[in-house]
């Protein structure tokens, strides 16, 4: 189990996270919602190992990360940042080879090549392995970060948006491919969404942060209901339940005139 | 859900169905292709190294130079071995120091831009030196001199990593505080130089020039230890660096400790820059352009990238000090404007093409 308890955590006396504690068994998705600004990225990097919290502690199948060498954490937690540089010409196929680094220190082995060779061909990444990750697309680069993070081949995942502007089709190959190895590998994620549809859609658990305290948790039926996107996001929003599935149709901006026109979140 | 979006394990099993995948075999292609090209890097400088050692003012045959390399013939034998194989060793090494601390600065900072001279650790490494040769003129020693160099280097290095650190240090900031800083170190130079005696302001004109013409066995043996004695720590850290091309963050997530690599890889490439400065004076753009064009024909793997823009420095340097011996006989035109008149149309026509394809 991958667990953090009582996480707190400021950047420079701002308080980001305060006592924030979340868990995921191995097979499971949960994910992390909440507005912008909530604290998710700064929840992950801190289960990640990235920023160390002033106070609480993040146990890997009860091993403390920060005890362990950085090469040990990388072989057990992977972790997919909301966004990446890249200001040289790296190709995709070196960009998923180096998710192997953990494993070799100089020449990646064959079962190294062969590993990313499977998990490129998975994702239908074959037609792009040499092209360099700057002539991609955002949805394709999206994809090929994910492949670096899957031949990682740890026990835990951690997502930061990963389906953040991408189309339609994008995002529910990314999150089906999650759900994909969860069920067929065992696989814990946390990963932080914004679409709340797709976020009951494809987790078990949900964990709802607003202003860096987790206001519920549960499962999405549970988390998500009007009332709370109301208190959350400030939306009037109706919830619905059809063939098993949870829907959010979102209204208004809460406590606006009922006759503007809706945003979208 | 549509049956477009098959599982994980269809496809994986589809994978496995086939040959080998053509990626895999691409990607091996390239890593041959890029072995290759270091010993044809290698092959060159070589090659350039032995061209340089035959040419040259004095007119010697290519079959004497060749005898005196190996027996005493006197004249010619000091002209070999005093002169010109201490030279060309020492415009190899300074160039391949500079193409090697260049690729390194760059992919410590994330910044294309950044050089040994961008940064101002050139010029730096040059106020330390000038400082110990004024100061201790004119009794100084050639290891003060070296520690001067880098002791300067190491402050603006400094600098540098303490302006990435910063939050949200743009390109743009690094460079301008490089050039800054650039400014600063020529001026305090300059200020010397205007303070000095006709003795001192001569020395300090003569080495600002760029100049590989003093490069005795001592200073070669000096800046062979500076310069290459870092490279296999750094050549073993190579994935490293392959991995801080993506962020900090995604780097820690892979076992990398960012913060550490760069401090120590930082002081690795400014002790390189003293070595290459201190001897031979300010020779710039090497830096800056060796690795722009290796990583245009070879990609960024530093495992490659290092090595291979360590040789293309030296091969720039040692064809530019060649043409700076002869072209205008005997007249030496500096090295420094020649590695420019050399490396810039190269670099142009690359960056134009622009393709690494055939690799
Ligand atoms: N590096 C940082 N330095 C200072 N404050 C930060 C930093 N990163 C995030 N924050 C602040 O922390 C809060 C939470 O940010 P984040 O965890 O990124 O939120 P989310 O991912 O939920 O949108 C925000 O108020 C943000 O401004
Ligand atoms: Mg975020």
């Amino acid at each position: 189990m991958l667990e953090a308890r009582g996480i707190i955590f400021a950047y420079k006396g701002h308080k980001v996270l305060d006592a924030v504690h979340a868990d995921v068994e191995r097979g499971e998705v949960v994910s992390v919602v909440g507005p912008n600004g909530a604290g998710k990225s700064t929840l992950i990097k801190c289960i990640a190992a990235i920023h160390k919290p002033q106070e609480g502690a993040v146990r890997i199948d009860g091993k403390d990360p920060l005890v362990l060498s950085r090469r040990e954490v990388a072989k057990q937690l992977a972790y997919l940042p909301q966004s990446l540089l890249c200001r040289f010409p790296v190709s995709v196929f070196e960009t998923v080879l180096s998710g192997r680094r953990p494993y070799f220190s100089w020449r990646p082995s064959r079962k190294d090549v062969e590993k990313v060779e499977q998990i490129i061909e998975a994702l239908a990444l074959s037609p792009l392995a040499t092209r360099d990750m700057d002539q991609l697309s955002g949805g394709q680069r999206q994809k090929v970060l994910l492949a670096r993070v899957l031949v990682q081949d740890t026990s835990y995942l951690l997502l930061d948006e990963p389906n953040a502007g991408l189309d339609l089709r994008h995002q529910l190959e990314i999150l089906e491919t999650v759900a994909a190895l969860a069920r067929e590998k065992e696989t814990g994620v946390l990963m932080a969404l914004h679409d709340l549809n797709l976020a009951a859609r494809f987790s078990h658990r949900i964990l709802m942060i607003h202003r860096g305290r987790i206001i519920a948790e549960g499962t999405p039926f549970e988390v998500i209901t009007g009332e709370r996107i109301r208190e959350v996001y400030g939306v009037e929003a109706q919830v619905t339940r059809s063939n098993g599935h949870l829907n959010v149709h979102v209204l208004r901006c809460a406590g606006e005139d009922p006759q503007t026109p809706a945003h979208g979140l | 859900m549509t049956g477009g979006c098959a599982t994980l394990r269809d496809r994986g099993a589809q994978a496995a169905t086939r040959a080998r995948p053509a990626t895999g075999r691409a990607a091996h292609r390239q890593v041959e292709g890029r072995s290759l090209f270091l010993l044809l890097m290698a092959l060159l400088l070589v090659g350039a190294m032995a061209i340089g050692l035959c040419v040259g003012a004095s007119g010697i045959s290519t079959a004497d130079v060749l005898l005196a390399l190996v027996r005493d013939t006197g004249r010619t034998h000091d002209i070999v071995w005093m002169l010109r194989l201490p030279r060309i060793l020492m415009a190899a090494l300074v160039g391949f120091g500079l193409g090697l601390a260049g690729s390194v600065f760059q992919v410590v900072l994330r910044n294309p831009l950044a050089s040994p001279f961008t940064l101002g650790v050139g010029s730096a490494a040059g106020f330390g030196a000038v400082t110990v040769i004024i100061f201790f003129s004119p009794g100084h020693h050639l290891i003060g001199v070296a520690v001067g160099a880098f002791v300067f280097s190491l402050l603006s290095a400094a600098v540098m990593i303490a302006v990435a650190r910063m939050k949200q240090a743009s390109s743009e900031t690094m460079i301008l505080t490089g050039i800054a800083l650039m400014f600063l170190f020529s001026a305090l130079t300059s200020l010397f130089q205007y303070m000095g005696t006709m003795q001192q302001v001569h020395e300090i004109v003569f080495w600002f020039f760029g100049s590989l013409s003093r490069a005795g066995w001592r200073e070669v043996g000096l800046a062979a230890a500076m310069i290459l004695s870092p490279f296999p720590p750094l050549l073993r850290a190579a994935w490293d660096f392959n991995i801080l091309i993506h962020g900090d963050e995604s780097a820690a997530s892979l076992g990398v400790h960012p913060k550490r690599l760069r401090m120590w890889a930082v002081a690795a490439a400014s002790l390189i820059t003293a070595g290459a400065i201190c001897f031979t004076g300010v020779i710039g753009f090497v830096g800056l352009v060796a690795p722009h064009i290796t990583r245009m024909i070879i990609g960024s793997d530093h495992r490659f990238l290092m090595p291979g823009s360590g040789l293309m420095g030296g091969l720039i340097l040692v064809v530019a000090d060649t043409v700076a011996r002869t072209a205008w006989s005997p007249q030496v035109i500096p090295i420094g404007i020649v590695s420019s008149f050399i490396g810039v149309p190269f670099f142009a026509f690359l960056l134009l093409k622009r393709t690494r394809e055939y690799w």
